[in-house]
Formats: structure tokens, sequence, C-alpha cells
């Protein structure tokens, strides 16, 4: 187990810089999970920290000491990819023993460390088979028994989850989350995906275009976005986007947000809108509607509610208490302040 | 699944395949049947008769130490031009797999010698090692190594072991780097997590996955140094000194075209069929079912 620590890291490509400056605090046990829509650099953070990108500035720390010039395999670290990337060539056994062969574990440890994962996770009877001849599930344990074996003090997880069915990427998501506390071992894990963030995470660092946004318990950011962006990203679906200019206590030039479970519709209220169409999803409805000024709201209503039909005049509203103001550069203010 | 046309005539599809059909049998089952023909008799000096001597010039062939040698040659030969030209080509594949900047320009140089006919080659290598002449032979010599091939029998077969595998480099240097390509990085950084440096990575990785391309051309390298190195051979060395680089397609054209046994000869070729043959089946056999992974 180990402290990982980014201070004001920095990674350019050439003249481009697509990671700037990027500082967190990681606890020893802790399950961070970066998430961000593509090419946030999320990515490139993650292997910045694996040792696969060298870092342009500042400095990645795992337990207090510098690794910026270790090599990967100097940093006791171990990462599960994205396709896997299992040897295709070795049965499963040699798949997982390959590290410890390395590293010259003695046979009868290697074969009981490996026998111990496999339980763990399931796999004993595809000790023997080649990585092809198992399902996208069973690899992707395969790819988990690999980095555990080793006994890591850092587990960096690289979109593990995204090349699975829908199903399966609920039920490992599960066992991920299980497996790492029973371990307790410190994890970075890259998704784009806001509700692996939002379960998986103790504490989530929201990425947007090579910047931190936000860093905070998955609740906390849900509940108080500090960005424009970071309210449309987390939450599904998401935040409804008002010009400010309409409302007397909004800031000027800004926007406000409110999610969509916190708007009622009612026979008076605020803002008027009409029923354009209506998702029932079992518990509850998503009813999207048109504002006088020609945006879209989404709000969630609970299944109880009679489901609107289309074209029906509404009146939104919504308390005070649940507003979110942004200033004009996207960033959170509070209502006085406007 | 494979797609099957259908034609509904027998003339189309006749007049599509005929051209290839007539090529073949014009320059390949007319010269192999006759081959076949001749090995069975002895023609007098002049080709005005023949005499069957049914498996006569087989059993004499057997029986030659010239051509047992020649067999011995040929493996010598094709083993150090095979095992040259592969390792050298994996090796710069390597380092250029590696390269990021300016591995185009690289790639382009090393794919050159692969365009110079074999006999250009041979004499291209020739001029450099001439006993007289030759600046390889000059600097050798400043440094205290006298190098004749042509009176020496091991420095002959290094020169045409040398000559041939250098545009050989270049078509095996292609097919590694492609095979490099083909591996996927992130198994590469997965290994490297795992603790494998750079030599453990290519021994336990990248060389195993890299084997259906490294058989297939092992089994293209050895067809190619027992035929096409010919024209290598011919300007270099003519099969000598005292036959120590003749090899058994050379003895073909000695035997028949300077010494006039066309019999001994086309029993030669008959044989040189029979061992592509047993290579093409091995191809076959192995290759088609190994290299699609």
């Amino acid at each position: 187990m180990a402290t990982v620590a980014l201070e004001n890291l920095k990674k350019s490509f050439g003249q481009n810089e697509v990671i700037h400056g990027v500082s967190v605090d990681i606890e020893e046990g802790e399950f961070i999970v970066i998430v961000g829509p593509s090419g946030c650099g999320k990515s490139t953070l993650l292997r910045m920290v694996a040792g696969l990108e060298t870092v342009t500035s500042g400095i990645v720390r795992i337990s207090g000491r510098s690794v910026n010039d270790d090599e990967p395999m100097d940093r006791d670290i171990a990462m599960v990819f994205q396709n896997y990337a299992l040897y295709p060539h070795m049965s499963v056994f040699d798949n997982m023993a390959y590290g410890l062969k390395i590293a010259k574990v003695p046979h009868i440890e290697i074969n009981e460390r490996v026998s111990n994962t496999a339980r763990l996770l399931q796999l004993e009877e595809f000790l023997k088979r080649k990585p092809r001849e198992l399902s996208g599930g069973q690899r992707q344990r395969v790819a988990m028994g690999r980095a555990i074996v080793r006994k890591p003090s850092v587990f960096l997880f690289d979109e593990p989850l995204s090349n699975l069915d829908a199903k399966l990427r609920v039920q490992m998501r599960l066992e991920i989350k299980a497996l790492q506390r029973d371990l307790g071992v410190t994890s970075l894990y890259v998704t784009h995906d806001q509700v692996e963030a939002m379960t998986l995470a103790d504490r989530m660092v929201v990425m947007n275009n090579g910047f931190a946004d936000q860093i905070g318990k998955p609740l906390d950011v849900y509940a108080n976005p500090q960005t424009v962006f970071v309210a449309g990203f987390i939450g599904s679906p998401p935040t409804n986007f008002l010009d400010a200019s309409q409302f007397a206590a909004g800031p000027a030039g800004g926007t406000i947000g409110i999610r969509p479970e916190h708007i009622r519709l009612s026979a008076k209220g605020r803002l008027e809108a009409w029923v354009t169409s209506t998702e029932p999803l079992g518990a509850d409805t998503l009813v999207h509607l048109r504002v006088a000024g020609g945006s879209l709201v989404t709000v969630r209503q609970d299944a109880s509610a009679a489901i609107p039909p289309e074209g029906t005049s509404f009146c939104l509203d919504w308390n005070e208490s649940d507003t979110l103001f942004f200033n004009a550069e996207g960033k959170r203010i509070d209502a006085a302040s406007g | 699944m494979e797609k099957r046309v259908s034609f509904r005539g027998i003339w189309l599809p006749t007049a599509l395949v005929l051209p290839q059909i007539i090529i073949t049998a014009v320059f390949f089952f007319y010269p192999a049947g006759q081959a076949i023909w001749q090995s069975l008799y002895i023609p007098d000096p002049f080709g005005l008769s023949m005499q069957w001597v049914g498996l006569g010039n087989f059993e004499f062939l057997f029986a030659d130490r010239f051509y047992r040698g020649s067999f011995i040659t040929t493996a010598i030969f094709s083993i150090l031009v095979t095992v040259v030209s592969m390792g050298v080509a994996l090796y710069l594949a390597v380092l250029a797999d590696r390269l990021i900047k300016g591995s185009g320009s690289y790639r382009t140089l090393l794919i050159w010698p692969y365009a110079v006919a074999p006999a250009v080659a041979g004499v291209l290598w020739l001029f450099m090692f001439n006993t007289r002449v030759g600046v390889i032979t000059w600097y050798l010599g400043i440094l205290g190594y006298d190098w004749n091939h042509v009176l020496n029998e091991q420095e002959a077969m290094a020169l045409v072991v040398i000559a041939s595998s250098w545009g050989r480099i270049s078509y095996n240097f292609l097919f590694f780097i492609a095979g490099l390509q083909a591996i996927p990085k992130s198994v590469i950084e997965a290994a490297a997590i795992d603790g494998a440096r750079f030599w453990t990575r290519f021994r336990t990785i990248v060389f195993p996955l890299l084997s259906p391309t490294t058989f297939f051309l092992l089994v293209v390298n050895i067809i190619y140094s027992f035929f096409e190195t010919f024209g290598v051979i011919h300007t270099i060395t003519s099969g000598g000194p005292q036959q120590a680089t003749t090899i058994l397609v050379y003895k073909v054209y000695s035997d028949g075209f300077v010494g006039q046994d066309l019999g001994s000869s086309a029993a030669q070729s008959v044989i040189l069929l029979a061992v592509v043959s047993i290579l093409t089946v091995i191809q076959f056999k192995f290759i088609e079912r190994r290299v699609h992974y």
C-alpha cells in the first residue's frame, strides 16, 4: 500500500500541451476515479503515473518518493488495460505468473499465489486455456488477476470495463469495488462513464481539456459542481442550463443550472414551458420541455405522477436552494455575489 | 465465407484461365516433362542420337562424390544465407521499430537492395572483394589479412553468402517490421510493467509473437537460397574454387551447359524438382496453418 501524489503535473506532445497542471493527493488504500470525456487527458495522466509517458513538468510521487525517472517496472505498480493486453501465446496461468517469474519468485510460491488469485476471481478451471479461448469477461478477470497476483502497492485501471457489454459491466464494477475494498490497495481508475465514476470512487477527479475541474467525493461533486462542465458531465440526464439574465437573482452573462429531479411541473412558477416528449423509464419518467426562450429542459418526475401529454403547457418551479449559479467563465458562484 | 462466382457458359471461364494455363504449360510443364524424359537417356555429344539408360543417370549421380558434396555445399550455403539474412533483418527491424523520428526514410533505404538483381549484386560485391583492386581486400590487407576467395574455399563461400544475403535482408526486413508493428503496443507495455526489460521482452513476448512471420520467411529463404542465388554464384565464383561453392542448381548448369552432359543435367533437375516439391508441401502444410494466429 502506498500514497500517490501528483504535483502540478503537465504534459506536452511537441508544442501542444495536453495536461495543464494537475495536483492530487491520494491516501493509502483510496480508490480514485479520473473521469472525463474522450480527449480530456485522463489516460495520459494515468500513463504518466505508470511511467509509460514521460512527465513534461511536475512530480509524480509514490509513497513520498519521486518516481519521475523510474522505469515502469521500478514503480511497484500494476496496470489493467482497456484491451486487457494479455500475452496471446501464453496460458492464463503463464499470463498471471509472468511478472512473478521475472521477479524470480520461487516456483512453489508462484503456484500458490496464482492459484489463490485464480480462486478469488473464479478462474481456476481456465488456468490452462489461452486468452483467445476465453470470453470478454473472463479475459477481463485474467487481466485483473495478473495485476493482483503481483501484490503491487498501486493499481492503475485504464477503462477496464469499456469493452464489456452493459450487463457484465455492472457485474464487474461491483466485483472491482469489492476486491479493491478487500485488498485495500491504492487505486487510480480512468473512465469516461460517469456512472462508473460515481459508484466506484472514494473521490473522483473530473477532467476537462487537460484541467482537473473538480476533485471530491462523488455525492459532493454531484450536489456542488464547481463548473458548468462538471454540472453537465456528472449526472444523467445532465443538469439543465438556462440563461441567467431572465432571473432576478442570476449573475450577469452567466448561466443557472437545475438538476432534472429538482424541477416541479406546476400551475404557477418561474418559467412557462411546453411538453415536447416523454420517456417513461419505469421507476421514473423523463419529461422534455421547451421553454419560451427556445432552450430545452428535462424534468425527472416520479412514476406515480401522471405522464403529461405532448403539447401541454406547464410552469416550471424549483427551490432557490437547488439553483446552481455560474458566472460567464463557467465557474460556480454564490447567488449573493452575482 | 468463400465467395463463389458462377458462369453460365464454358467459353468465358476457359478464355479467362487459358493465358495462365498456356504460360504454365509452355514454360513449366513442357520443360519439366522434357527434363524427366531426358533424364532417362544419354545423348551423344553432337545431339544427333539418344540412348536409353533407364535410371542410369541417377545411379551414376548418387555414386558421384562431387554430386553428394554439392548437396552438403547447398545445405551449408542455404543455412548460412537464411540465418545471416534473417538475423540481420530482424536486428534492423527491431531497431527501426523502436525509432519514431525518421523511421520512414530508414525503411525506404533498407528496402532498396531488394531491387538490385542478383547478378548485379554479385558483380558489386565482386568488385569490392576483388583480389587485386577490391577496396575491402585492400583494407583487409592493411589489417594484415590476405583475402583471396579465388583460392580459399572458405573465403569463397563467405563471399557468396554475403552477396546472396545482402539483397535478401531487405525482403526479410519488410516482413519483420510488418510483424513487429502487428504486435499490440499495450502487450509490450504490460510486459514492461510486469518487470521485463528490453531483452526479456524480446525473448518472451516479441519473438514468440513473431513466430508465424519467422517460419514463413524461413521456408521462403531456403527456397530462395536454393535457386535464385544462381546469378550471384555465377558472377562471383562460377562454383569454384574446387567446386566449393557449386550448389545443386549451379551444378545443373555447369554439368549440362558447360560439361555438355545433358542426361546427367536433366536427372539433376528432376532431383531438384523433387526437393522443391517437398519444400512446397512443407510450406503449405505448416505455413497455412500457422501464419494466421
